[in-house]
């Protein structure tokens, strides 16, 4: 096995590493095929492991028959975006964090479809948004792919912040947050008064994540990632997020006329929407991008179902699309990589230069179309009757899928025909079919199709039957067919495939009517979205320019007078009883020199000269130094009289190179009035909180402690030397850290200053 | 006694925010300064000054003779006034690069103004 | 400065002080002391030197860059934590062991540590202040 991913055939070395890490997603693949004959069987495989068990939170996973299909999906999918990656991003800048994100992302990708905890499931969510958004904005350098990186990630992040407000609004009803304790709850959840508010949050998340209109824009954009992202976030995995969410939540919230109405509708309007703007524009990228709309639609609108049909429709045509679509985006990555492009406008007639990949595209492209003997018309059969068996809306579910599906028919005949028949331009020159590891996902994912489409039987016994019955109550056996006999379904694939085959025909002409509808729209998301973002940034700007003026004094003032204003709050009404007048027969040494100490701060305050109030300064800080003596403090006296000295000094030091202070023109009288009433008010605020407090008896517990245990525990005379270091030593450790921080700190600047 | 060194703690804690508001950043730098000392005071009235002996076991002794200061209050100043110390450099050294990239030490000049906005500007683009 | 006289003094008091300073570091544990005064004693002993000798002078004395004193003051700190460690108990525990009538202990070289940090950091700033 691992001879073949080491052997080098026209790739350089640099993608070997590549190459070996898709046996990553290769080997998930080969575990989960062992345990395929249990899941057909209907066992569930669980795991556990506490997490944060003081919130009920556990990392509990679960691989039922639809966390199974997705896992498949996944890691199919992902084993061919990687080896195709290996190839196809040789020589790119970043290749290390390219593959790191994306196995990440499909680490997240597989947490989503297997957690069982709503909150785990959660945190997969986002990180699959984070992760896209690195992915989606992987070429940095370049100013649209940041935009639309971004766009992603504020469309889809806030869907998920309503995903999140939901799963807590379903916790706050008292909902089990285990998926796997849903069968057991007593309540129906659709009947509380809370159920549309959670429905909306969940559909909000699901729709945006899924990429629903009016959601919908941030997927066409994100066609600026690297085409295998393409390939495996906006074709296979990430986009149907959204679709398992949904289905998920189908047996808790689904079945009423909400549900079924709103997902109907939203998802009719989202395949059309997509379908219609598929044929617009020229970028084949960008025309997959609309397909995946279309497919995604769909699937919301047979979610809205309720009978087996509507959604064993969901999940067939989710397996259907994922195989074509994935091919079809690889491909397209081929093609731009011998051609160096990918507009439709300039390819042509690469039936000879590429026929391996020419076949691929065939198989996929005719799934797509739904030609008979392919996976596809399976699809579009099951997907005719699970519209008709809708209980809301079914003409309109019908109409809806035939439009969409004759339209997709249509867009196949142009992804299949243009780029590989007809002549092919000469601005291409040259083109070489593309390396194996490229051929390979396109191949087989189309090949699937193929095998598929002639053993329906065994499809919808071995995946879709245990999808289905994860979320569907129904026993029911689900069986896909070849041929269904003649019947309203068949003839509605009948329709599908000549009303595709006439669009196609008109292609060129309906191409520029859609563009300049598009163009004449007068309202669209995509506006709305930039409007509030250029809104939101003007509002930002504004409210930073009103409270950030750069002036000290205002930023000084709001901080005092918000201190003053919550202590003062809860302590005004207690000041009262706090303030207590001196007793002035204690007059001792002591209150001498308080006075001196007052004075040296009136000294400070009205000094006219540099040197004056630097002495005064000196003054307070022995005053200081004298109280820590007389009451017991020899200690802290001698430090406070040590710093003094080195304060002074360094005081000096700087003072004297900074220019003298009547250089400093005069304040007004009014702020300085305003400023002298804050201080006092700050003064009378501590001195009153000050004797409040000595009102309140000491605890010296700790004091006591520290008193007992000093020399018998501690062999120390000194209890304050023996708090400092032994019993509180992490402290003072953290104190002499910040103390070498603060030095370093002035040490830096004042060096930079020298090289400047 | 308590009582007039809360007065005074108070009064101390006034001037130097009076001196801080000032918008002059030397003054402010005093008034940091005297602000260290008023809060250090604080924590020593706060741990009461019933007496006056030092926190010290005498020698040949394993326990306390008599009641003496509170030891914690005395640990939580000791370090308060080094990085207080260290506090205060490190903005004089601050005050020493603003004059010399503004050419002003008062916060409310347009120059300060200007040259603060100007070199914030210059990190954004 | 010029003065000869204060020079004089200068390393008489700078000399009188050092020793002064390693005698309020040792005896910190029992009496009035420890290391952040001994730093602070010795700092302002430097920052005579440095006032009357210029600080290239003072450079020289010391031979060590203040930075890495500093440095070292915080390794030996936080090294004082680890004997408490293999003896199965929480950092910084005060481990002693006793030699003849006198204790040692890992609280005395976490000291140490507290005292060559404080300095220093009083040293490095001092000198970039002068040298500047």
């Amino acid at each position: 096995m691992s001879r073949i991913f080491l052997t080098t055939e026209t790739v350089p070395d640099c993608c070997r590493a590549g190459r070996i890490s898709s046996l990553f997603p290769l080997s998930v693949f080969v575990l989960l095929c062992f345990a395929w004959p249990g899941i057909v069987n209907g066992h569930v495989y669980q795991a556990q492991s506490a997490w944060i068990p003081s919130l009920g939170l556990n990392l509990g996973f679960r691989l039922d028959g639809l966390s199974f299909l997705f896992c498949l999906i996944i890691t199919l999918a992902g084993f061919f975006v990687t080896l195709f990656s290996a190839s196809y991003m040789a020589g790119k800048p970043n290749l290390f964090s390219y593959f790191f994100y994306l196995h990440a992302f499909m680490v997240a990708m597989l947490g989503i479809v297997t957690a069982d905890h709503l909150l785990l499931l959660f945190v997969f969510w986002e990180a699959t948004t984070v992760l896209s958004y690195l992915l989606i904005g992987f070429d940095h350098e370049n100013t649209t792919a940041r935009e639309n990186a971004r766009q992603a990630i504020l469309v889809t992040g806030a869907g998920g912040l309503f995903l999140l407000f939901g799963i807590l609004l379903l916790k706050t009803m008292g909902a089990p947050m285990a998926l796997s304790q849903w069968t057991q709850m007593g309540m129906d959840i659709r009947e509380h008064f809370l159920y549309p508010f959670i429905f909306l949050c969940i559909l909000v998340g699901a729709m945006t994540k899924s990429a629903q209109v009016p959601f919908h824009f941030w997927l066409p954009n994100a066609m600026s990632a690297p085409t295998p992202i393409s390939a495996f976030l906006h074709a296979a995995t990430m986009v149907k997020a959204g679709i398992y969410l949904l289905m998920r939540f189908h047996p808790l919230l689904g079945g009423t006329s909400l549900w079924m109405g709103t997902l109907v509708v939203v998802g009719g309007i989202t395949a059309l929407w997509g379908a219609i703007q598929a044929l617009a524009p020229c970028d084949l990228k960008r025309v997959l991008a609309y397909t995946t709309l279309m497919a995604l639609g769909i699937l919301t609108l047979f979610l809205g179902g309720q009978t087996v049909a509507s959604l064993t429709a969901a999940a067939t045509f989710l397996l259907v699309h994922a195989l074509y679509k994935a091919a079809l985006f690889l491909a397209t990555g081929s093609i731009d990589h011998q051609c160096r492009t990918r507009d439709l406008r300039n390819l042509g007639g690469l039936f000879s230069a590429m026929p391996l990949t020419m076949l691929a595209v065939a198989a996929a492209t005719l799934s797509m179309a739904g030609f008979p003997l392919f996976f596809g018309f399976i699809g579009k059969e099951i997907m005719y009757e699970g519209a008709l068996s809708e209980e809301m809306f079914p003409g309109f579910a019908t109409l809806a899928t035939l439009f969409a599906n004759s339209l997709m028919t249509a867009v196949a005949g142009i992804i299949l025909l243009t780029p590989f028949f007809g002549t092919r331009p000469p601005s291409l020159g040259q083109v070489h079919e593309v390396p194996w590891t490229m051929r390979l996902g396109p191949a087989v994912m189309g090949g699937i199709g193929v095998v598929f489409g002639l053993f329906p039987e065994w499809v919808s016994a071995n995946l879709i039957q245990p999808a289905v019955f994860a979320f569907h109550p129904s026993r029911e056996e689900i069986r896909l067919v070849f041929f269904h006999g003649f019947n309203l379904p068949l003839l509605l694939s009948m329709i599908t495939l000549t009303l595709g085959s006439v669009i196609y025909i008109f292609r060129i002409s309906l191409r520029h009517r859609i563009q300049d509808v598009i163009d004449r729209l007068w309202i669209t998301t995509p506006r709305i979205y930039q409007k509030s973002l250029d809104a939101f940034v003007a509002g930002g700007t504004w409210f930073v320019r009103r409270t950030q003026t750069g002036m000290l004094h205002t930023y000084f003032a709001v901080i005092m007078v918000t201190v003053l204003l919550i202590a003062g709050w809860a302590w005004i009404p207690h000041m009262g009883a706090a303030l207590i007048v001196p007793d002035m027969a204690q007059i001792s040494i002591a209150s001498g020199i308080c006075l001196f100490i007052l004075a040296a701060t009136g000294v400070v305050l009205m000094a006219k000269k540099r040197l004056v109030a630097i002495g005064g300064l000196g003054a307070v800080g022995a005053g200081v130094a004298l109280i820590f003596l007389m009451f017991g403090a020899p200690d802290i006296a001698l430090t406070q009289l040590l710093v003094e000295t080195l304060t002074v000094i360094i005081f000096s030091l700087v003072l004297l190179r900074l220019p003298l202070l009547r250089t400093v023109r005069k304040r007004s009288r009014s702020r300085n009035l305003f400023d002298a009433g804050l201080s006092i008010c700050a003064g009378i605020l501590v001195t009153s909180f000050l004797m409040g407090l000595l009102q309140v008896p000491l605890d010296r517990n700790l004091t006591t402690f520290f008193e007992h245990y000093s020399y018998v525990a501690a062999h120390g005379r000194n209890i304050v030397n023996v708090i400092l270091v032994d019993f509180r030593s992490l402290d003072t450790l953290g104190e002499i850290s910040v103390v070498v921080l603060a030095a370093w700190a002035g040490v830096v600047l004042i060096r930079r200053q020298e090289k400047e | 006694m308590e009582a007039l060194l809360a007065m005074l703690v108070g009064l101390i804690t006034a001037a130097a925010f009076y001196l801080m508001l000032s918008g002059m950043l030397v003054r402010f730098v005093f008034g940091f300064t005297l602000m260290g000392n008023a809060v250090n005071l604080l924590i020593f009235t706060a741990g009461r000054l019933t007496h006056s002996d030092p926190p010290l076991i005498e020698p040949g002794q394993t326990g306390l003779a008599g009641p003496v200061a509170n030891a914690l209050p005395q640990a939580l100043i000791l370090t308060a006034i080094v990085i207080g110390f260290a506090m205060v450099t490190f903005l004089l050294i601050l005050l020493y690069r603003t004059h010399h990239q503004t050419g002003t030490l008062d916060a409310d000049q347009d120059a300060f103004l200007t040259e603060i906005s100007l070199s914030e500007k210059g990190k954004v683009s | 400065m010029q003065s000869i006289i204060l020079k004089t003094a200068t390393r008489l008091m700078v000399g009188l002080m050092l020793v002064f300073a390693v005698y309020l570091l040792l005896r910190g544990h029992h009496e009035p002391g420890g290391g952040f005064v001994a730093a602070l004693v010795s700092g302002t002993a430097f920052a005579l030197f440095a006032i009357t000798e210029g600080p290239a002078q003072l450079r020289r004395a010391i031979r060590v860059r203040p930075s890495v004193i500093a440095m070292t003051g915080l390794a030996v700190a936080a090294a004082a934590g680890f004997p408490a460690l293999f003896a199965g108990m929480p950092y910084l525990t005060g481990i002693w062991w006793k030699i003849g009538e006198i204790s040692l202990g890992t609280p005395l070289i976490f000291d140490v540590g507290v005292f060559l940090a404080v300095l220093g950091a009083i040293v490095s700033l001092l000198l970039a202040l002068e040298e500047n």
